[in-house]
């Protein structure tokens, strides 16, 4: 998957030497009465990317796409679509489409003319329309089901209509507001795949918003992390959760551990956390701190030991369950040495860099 | 056994009740083929006479017209007005919505007396005579609201991303309104149109104090009654008014899926 976003990416730079991207914000800012929704947001999306929005609910991610899509005015900055300056364009001018979270569908419209409204309302002559509805509804396996109602259909079977509708009409920018939010865990797997084929497959740009880390970590070829209206870090996947940009980061996606040794503040992830039984000795190099296990949380697929340090800190490492079944439980309450490549570890620069008082705070507790 | 008998009982009441609301209904249709003129047990025989002969009173027909007339252009004026009432309510945000939105409201909340004896006091005083269209007025007031809550009700039922998804897919106002809008408050228009169409068929309070020289069909009936002339023609009448507002109650209900249309309007 790394492997692939990456060959995307430069596929995608390639291009845009030729062509601007397919979506540029400068400055983009938004409140609601005294509520400041987006904050000054920059962005560039290449064409073809699929490119997520990440935070938690009130992070204006939402926000930040309906002002693509145009249902929003920003009070600030610029938003271009291909190199053109959409930023007063009403919704229905743009070269942009959007799956809606609730899906929107027409109710008292066919599955075939609710994929087809927007050819129609483009003057697609009536065959190629058809065509086009049928290529549509083949792509998100759906075909035999044109002449359905909405109502009619499944919950994930909506999805792909919406989606459906969404892409048939080739927009510049796709866009899609929580897509899979309302779909059991099963089924949201299943679409995280599914989508992601739909849009190697048609190539079109995806602006995908959701607050699911593992979602946006499975799907996208790069993704925005945003807190209180802003970007906390933008980047590969791998980049953002290996290297956090920011605490914040660091702790809306996947756990954080986070430690402070000699004024320095890193992260270790759980998975590179090394749990030694006794007379078990760390390889060369590694770090080795001695603590307590607190608490074992059995998880199925692994097993996570939150972990209290002797120097007070709390540590979650996880291990995956291959032993017999049960045996972890035996460690509540042992004594361990957690081990550490310190290459593995990220120091959060940008905190040290951005608050001096935060640190200053630290050495007086220590003191 | 209990459940049986509470059972029975409940069904008993409910019939109960059903009758209470209906025989007296019931029996004016009855009447209409009663062959004597006077209303009494057992009926003397059955005779279709009086209808022949209500059809062809001047006086019935020329204020069925009226009443049609009346009914038809105050629903229409009802159902311009009220929806685009609605459709401002429910769009935007301003200050004092909610009084607004009360205002509407209100003419259905006030005793038609109040709205009628209000209107006849305006029309007087600016000097505007009375005749086909001061009726039309005082039953679009309440008209109005009928329309208005019908369509703000479905609107309020409409997910909004709908608006948003037809513009989203490039249509633009005109478009979105004809291809998603209409369809989706359709029957809730045809339904408002209906109760208020048969709101005003059979009004009489307002209708007394706004009226000019011509009776509607329903102040005929008003005066047959009181000058206890002409009865058996009064049953035939009160079976037609019957009859043509109990139909397009029916096809509201229908058009609502037969939910929350209870004609509660017909108490003023």
């Amino acid at each position: 998957m790394a492997i692939h976003s990456r060959e995307a990416r430069h596929g995608a730079s390639a291009k845009s030497a030729l062509r601007p991207p397919a979506l540029r914000l400068e400055g983009v800012r938004k409140s609601y009465g005294h509520v400041l929704a987006v904050a000054g947001v920059d962005l560039t999306v290449q064409e073809g990317e699929f490119f997520t929005l990440l935070g938690p609910s009130g992070s204006g991610k939402t926000t930040l796409l309906r002002l693509i899509a145009g249902f929003e005015r920003p009070d600030a900055g610029t938003i271009e679509l291909a190199g053109r300056d959409v930023t007063s364009t009403p919704p229905h001018l743009r070269q942009t489409n959007t799956v809606f979270q609730d899906y929107a569908l027409f109710p008292h419209m066919t599955v075939a003319d609710n994929i087809g409204y927007g050819l129609r309302i483009k003057g697609i002559p009536k065959a190629e329309r058809e065509e086009r509805v049928q290529t549509a509804l083949s792509m998100v396996r759906l075909a035999g089901l044109d002449k359905r109602k909405p109502n009619q259909l499944s919950g994930g079977q909506r999805q792909r209509v919406a989606l459906a509708r969404a892409v048939v009409n080739e927009p510049e920018v796709l866009l899609l507001d929580e897509p899979l939010g309302a779909l059991d865990l099963k089924l949201r797997q299943e679409m995280q795949l599914e989508l992601k084929r739909i849009q190697q497959k048609v190539g079109i740009t995806f602006v995908y918003v959701t607050h699911d880390q593992e979602e946006a970590l499975t799907m996208s070829d790069r993704m925005a992390v945003m807190a209180d209206g802003k970007i906390e870090q933008i980047g590969p996947p791998v980049e953002v959760y290996e290297r956090p940009a920011t605490e914040f980061v660091a702790g809306f996606i996947g756990i954080s551990n986070v430690l402070e040794r000699n004024g320095i503040r890193f992260v270790v992830r759980p998975e590179k956390l090394h749990m030694l039984e006794e007379g078990q000795e760390p390889r060369s190099g590694m770090t080795v701190e001695s603590g307590i296990v607190e608490q074992v949380v059995y998880v199925g697929m692994s097993t996570r030991y939150i972990v209290r340090l002797d120097r007070g800190e709390q540590l979650v490492a996880v291990r995956q369950n291959m032993d017999a079944p049960g045996q972890a439980l035996r460690y509540e309450g042992r004594r361990v040495r957690l081990a550490w490549v310190p290459g593995h570890t990220y120091v959060l620069d940008h905190q040290r860099a951005r608050g001096e008082s935060a640190l200053s705070e630290h050495d007086t507790e220590e003191r | 056994m209990e459940s049986f008998w509470a059972r029975f009982a409940l069904r008993l009441w409910v019939v109960l009740i059903l009758l209470f609301l209906f025989l007296p209904l019931a029996l004016i249709p009855l009447y209409a083929f009663n062959s004597s003129n006077i209303e009494s047990w057992p009926l003397a025989g059955l005779t279709t006479k009086w209808f022949t002969t209500t059809w062809n009173d001047p006086d019935v027909q020329t204020g069925f017209a009226l009443s049609l007339r009346a009914g038809l252009t105050a629903t229409a004026l009802a159902l311009v007005l009220g929806s685009c009432a609605a459709f401002a309510i429910h769009r935007m945000t301003f200050f004092g919505r909610d009084v607004v939105s009360l205002l509407f409201v209100l003419p259905l909340a006030l005793p038609g007396i109040v709205t009628g004896l209000a209107l006849n006091s305006f029309f007087h005083f600016t000097g505007i005579s009375l005749s086909i269209w001061t009726i039309v007025v005082g039953h679009t007031t309440f008209c109005i609201v009928i329309v208005y809550n019908n369509v703000l009700a479905r609107l309020r039922r409409t997910q909004g991303s709908l608006i948003e998804a037809a513009m989203d897919l490039g249509a633009n106002a005109f478009q979105t309104f004809r291809d998603v809008t209409l369809p989706l408050i359709g029957t809730a228009i045809v339904s408002g149109a209906m109760l208020a169409f048969a709101l005003s068929f059979d009004e009489v309070i307002v209708t007394t104090f706004t009226a000019g020289a011509q009776n509607t069909l329903p102040m005929w009936i008003f005066g047959a009654i009181r000058l206890g002339q002409k009865l058996p023609e009064v049953n035939v009448v009160v079976s037609f008014v019957i009859l043509v507002t109990i139909i397009p109650v029916v096809i509201a209900a229908r058009l609502t899926g037969g939910s929350g249309i209870a004609r509660t309007t017909t108490a003023r």
